[in-house]
C-alpha cells in the first residue's frame, strides 16, 4: 500500500488501490444500474416510468410503506425507552455488568430469525391489540435492532464523561429525569440518530418475521409484487435501497457534527 | 449556626479505611484546603460533603442543617470538578443559567442577567455565546466556577479544579478564585495535592494522610510548626536529620546541631530535626562562621531563577535509614550561590530557634 503524500498534502492513492476501488465500485454499481434500467423496461424496446407510476397509485404500496414506518417508529421508541436509561445505569452504577449487556446485545446475531419468531410466538401472549395486530412485530424487531441500537448508544455514552456531567447536573440541582433529558440526550444526538436510522433501515427491510406472522409490511409487499410484476419489484428494490442510503448518510452526517462539538474539547 | 461541621465521618471500601473519624469545623466565609498525597481521602471527604458518597457513619451539617441524608441535588452547594464538566451542548451563558433554571431561581431574564454578571466577574463577558469546545481549559474552568456560584450555594466545593491547566494559567486562576471567594464571602473547600496552591490561597489547610487529618491550621503555622513528621516532610522542602537530643543540640553521630527546641526535651530523646532551606547560611571558612556551625560539602545545586537551592552533605554524618538523609538544603540568591559548586567545603549555620524537632 502506498503511504506517500500527494501534492495537496493528503495521502497519495497508488495504482493498486485505484484498481481495488474501481472493482468495488463496479461490483456495487452494476447491479444497481441494471436494476434501474430493468425497472424502466416496459416490454420490447420500450422504456419509461410506468412501473413507478403504477407503484405510486397502488394502495398496497402506501399501506405497506406506512405500516413499516409506523412499526419502525414504535421499535425506535421502545428501544430508546428501554435501552437509554438501562445503559446509562450500567455506565454509571454497574460497569461490571457491561460484558453481560454486550453478550445479550449480540445474541440476535446468532439466533436465526425463524427460531426467534417460533420462541416469541410461544412466549409472548397478550391482548388482541398486541398479538392480533402488526404491533406484535415490534417485539421481534426490538431484538433484531438491539445489536445496532446498543452499539450506537454505547459509542455515544463513551464519547461523554457521563459521570462528571451527571454529577455536575446533580450539583446544580437537577434530578435524574432532567439530567437525562437536558444533559445526556442532547449530547448523544449522533448516537441516537444513528440508532434511529439503523433501526429504521432494519425494520423497513425485514421480511421473515412479517411473512411468517402474515403481516403485509413493505418488505412483504416487495416480495409479493416480485411474484407477478417484476419491473415494479425492481423499482421497489431501488426505492428501498435509496431509503437505506439516505438513512446511512444521515448517520454519517450526524456523527460528523457530534464529533466536531465534543471531540474538539 | 453558620459554616460547616463534619462530625466523626468514617468511610471504608471493603477492608480499607478511607476516612477515619474526621471532625472538622469551617467558619462562614472560610477557605479550607484539603491537602495530601493521592489516596489520602481528601476527594472522598469532598464527595461526602457534596453528597456523591455516603459515609459509613458521621454527620454533615451545613449552616445548621443536617444534610447527611440529602441527595446531591437537594444540597445547596456549587461544585467545580477536576475534569472539564461544562455541558457541551450549551453555551457559556446557558451553562451558567442551567442551575438557576433547574432550581427555578428568578425569571428567565433575571437568570440571564445574573449569568452575564457572573461571567463578567470571572472575566468572560466577551465569551458568553461560546460553546465549551470554543473555550480554553482555563476559560472552561472559569465558566464552571461561575456556574457553581449561580445557584447561590451555601458552600463552594472545588475538586482539584486547576490540575488540568498549565502552570501559568493555574497560578493566575487560583488568585482569581481567592479574590472571588473573598468578594462573595462563601465558605469554600478546595481539594488539591499541590502544597504551593494550598498555602497560597487558604485561610486554613487540612493536611491529610491515610484517611486522617494530621494537622489543620493556617498555612504559616503548617509551614513553620508542622505537627508531625509527615506534615513536615510533605509541606515545603527541607533537611530531615535523625538523632538524639543533648542539651540545646541534636546529636547525629559526633555532630552537634544547634536547636533550642531540643533543650525542651529530655536528653537522649530520639528525634527528627527538620530544617528549612531558607534558614541555612553558608560560610567559606570556620573563621567568621557563627558558633555551632557544622562542616558540610556541596552535593548539588539546583537553579530556580532568582534563587538557587544547594544540597549539602554533613561531614561525618552517619548514613542509613535510621540516620535520616544526613543532608540539609540552603536557599541562596543565584548570584551568591554561583561559587558553591559541587564538592566545595563549607560551614553551615542556622538560628538555633529555626529547626523543628519532633520525637520519633
Amino acid at each position: 500500500m502506498s503511504a506517500t503524500l500527494s501534492r495537496s498534502g493528503g495521502p497519495r492513492v497508488g495504482l493498486g488501490n485505484w484498481i481495488i476501488i474501481l472493482a468495488c465500485g463496479l461490483f456495487f454499481l452494476v447491479p444497481l444500474i441494471v436494476t434501474g434500467i430493468f425497472s424502466l423496461w416496459e416490454g420490447g424496446h420500450s422504456y419509461g416510468v410506468s412501473s413507478y407510476v403504477l407503484l405510486i397509485h397502488s394502495s398496497g404500496f402506501w399501506r405497506s410503506l406506512l405500516l413499516s414506518l409506523q412499526l419502525a417508529i414504535e421499535t425506535i421508541l421502545l428501544s430508546f425507552v428501554l435501552l437509554v436509561p438501562a445503559m446509562i445505569f450500567v455506565h454509571l452504577k454497574a460497569p461490571k455488568l457491561k460484558p453481560l449487556f454486550e453478550f445479550i446485545a449480540t445474541l440476535p446475531f446468532v439466533i436465526p430469525a425463524i427460531a426467534l419468531i417460533a420462541g416469541l410466538s410461544t412466549l409472548y401472549t397478550g391482548p388482541n391489540w398486541l398479538i392480533g395486530t402488526p404491533n406484535y412485530l415490534v417485539i421481534p424487531y426490538f431484538f433484531l435492532a438491539l445489536p445496532y441500537g446498543y452499539r450506537s448508544i454505547d459509542v455515544g455514552l463513551n464519547t461523554l464523561d457521563v459521570k462528571t456531567l451527571t454529577e455536575a447536573g446533580q450539583s446544580l440541582g437537577a434530578g435524574w429525569g432532567r439530567i437525562i433529558v437536558l444533559i445526556l440526550l442532547p449530547n448523544m444526538t449522533a448516537a441516537l440518530v444513528g440508532a434511529t436510522l439503523l433501526t429504521l433501515t432494519i425494520v423497513m427491510g425485514e421480511f421473515t418475521f412479517a411473512s411468517v406472522l402474515l403481516f403485509k409490511t413493505f418488505a412483504v409487499f416487495i416480495n409479493d409484487t416480485g411474484q407477478n410484476a417484476v419491473t415494479e419489484a425492481a423499482a421497489l428494490s431501488l426505492f428501498s435501497f435509496v431509503l437505506t442510503w439516505i438513512a446511512m448518510l444521515g448517520v454519517i452526517v450526524a456523527g460528523k457534527r457530534q464529533r466536531t462539538r465534543i471531540g474538539a474539547r | 449556626m453558620t459554616g460547616v461541621t463534619l462530625t466523626a465521618i468514617r468511610k471504608t471500601y471493603g477492608t480499607r479505611t478511607v476516612l477515619a473519624d474526621i471532625n472538622m469545623q469551617l467558619d462562614q466565609g472560610e477557605l479550607l484546603c484539603l491537602l495530601g498525597p493521592s489516596g489520602c481521602g481528601k476527594t472522598t471527604l469532598l464527595r461526602i460533603l457534596a453528597g456523591f458518597e455516603t459515609p459509613d457513619s458521621g454527620q454533615v451539617v451545613i449552616n445548621g442543617q443536617d444534610v447527611s441524608s440529602l441527595p446531591p441535588n437537594k444540597r445547596r452547594m456549587g461544585m467545580v470538578f477536576q475534569a472539564y464538566s461544562l455541558f457541551p451542548n450549551l453555551t457559556a451563558l446557558q451553562n451558567v443559567r442551567f442551575g438557576p433554571r433547574v432550581r427555578g431561581l428568578g425569571t428567565t431574564s433575571e437568570q440571564t442577567k445574573e449569568a452575564q454578571r457572573l461571567l463578567a466577574m470571572v472575566g468572560l463577558a466577551a465569551h458568553v455565546d461560546k460553546f465549551p469546545h470554543q473555550l480554553s481549559g482555563g476559560q472552561q474552568q472559569r465558566v464552571a466556577l461561575a456556574r457553581a456560584l449561580a445557584v447561590q450555594p451555601d458552600i463552594l466545593l472545588l475538586d482539584e479544579p486547576l490540575s488540568a491547566l498549565d502552570a501559568k494559567v493555574r497560578v493566575q486562576l487560583r488568585s482569581e478564585i481567592r479574590r472571588i471567594q473573598r468578594e462573595i464571602g462563601i465558605t469554600t473547600v478546595f481539594v488539591t495535592h499541590d502544597q504551593e496552591e494550598a498555602l497560597s490561597i487558604s485561610d486554613r489547610v487540612a493536611v491529610m494522610n491515610e484517611g486522617h487529618v494530621l494537622q489543620m491550621a493556617a498555612p504559616a503555622a503548617i509551614y513553620r510548626q508542622p505537627a508531625d513528621a509527615f506534615v513536615a516532610r510533605f509541606i515545603g522542602a527541607g533537611g530531615v536529620l535523625a538523632g538524639r537530643t543533648s542539651g540545646a543540640t541534636v546529636r547525629i553521630g559526633e555532630i552537634a546541631l544547634p536547636s533550642d527546641a531540643a533543650a525542651a526535651m529530655p536528653s537522649g530523646t530520639e528525634v527528627e530535626m527538620f530544617l528549612r532551606p531558607e534558614h541555612v547560611s553558608l560560610h567559606d571558612a570556620p573563621e567568621g562562621a557563627p558558633a555551632g556551625s557544622v562542616a558540610a560539602e556541596v552535593v548539588d545545586l539546583t537553579f530556580f531563577g532568582s534563587l538557587s537551592r544547594i544540597k549539602l552533605g554533613l561531614t561525618g554524618a552517619p548514613t542509613g535509614d535510621d540516620a535520616g538523609s544526613g543532608e540539609i538544603w540552603a536557599d541562596l540568591s543565584s548570584a551568591a550561590a554561583e561559587r558553591f559548586v559541587p564538592g566545595t567545603k563549607v560551614w553551615a549555620s542556622w538560628p538555633s530557634g529555626a529547626p523543628r524537632v519532633l520525637a520519633r
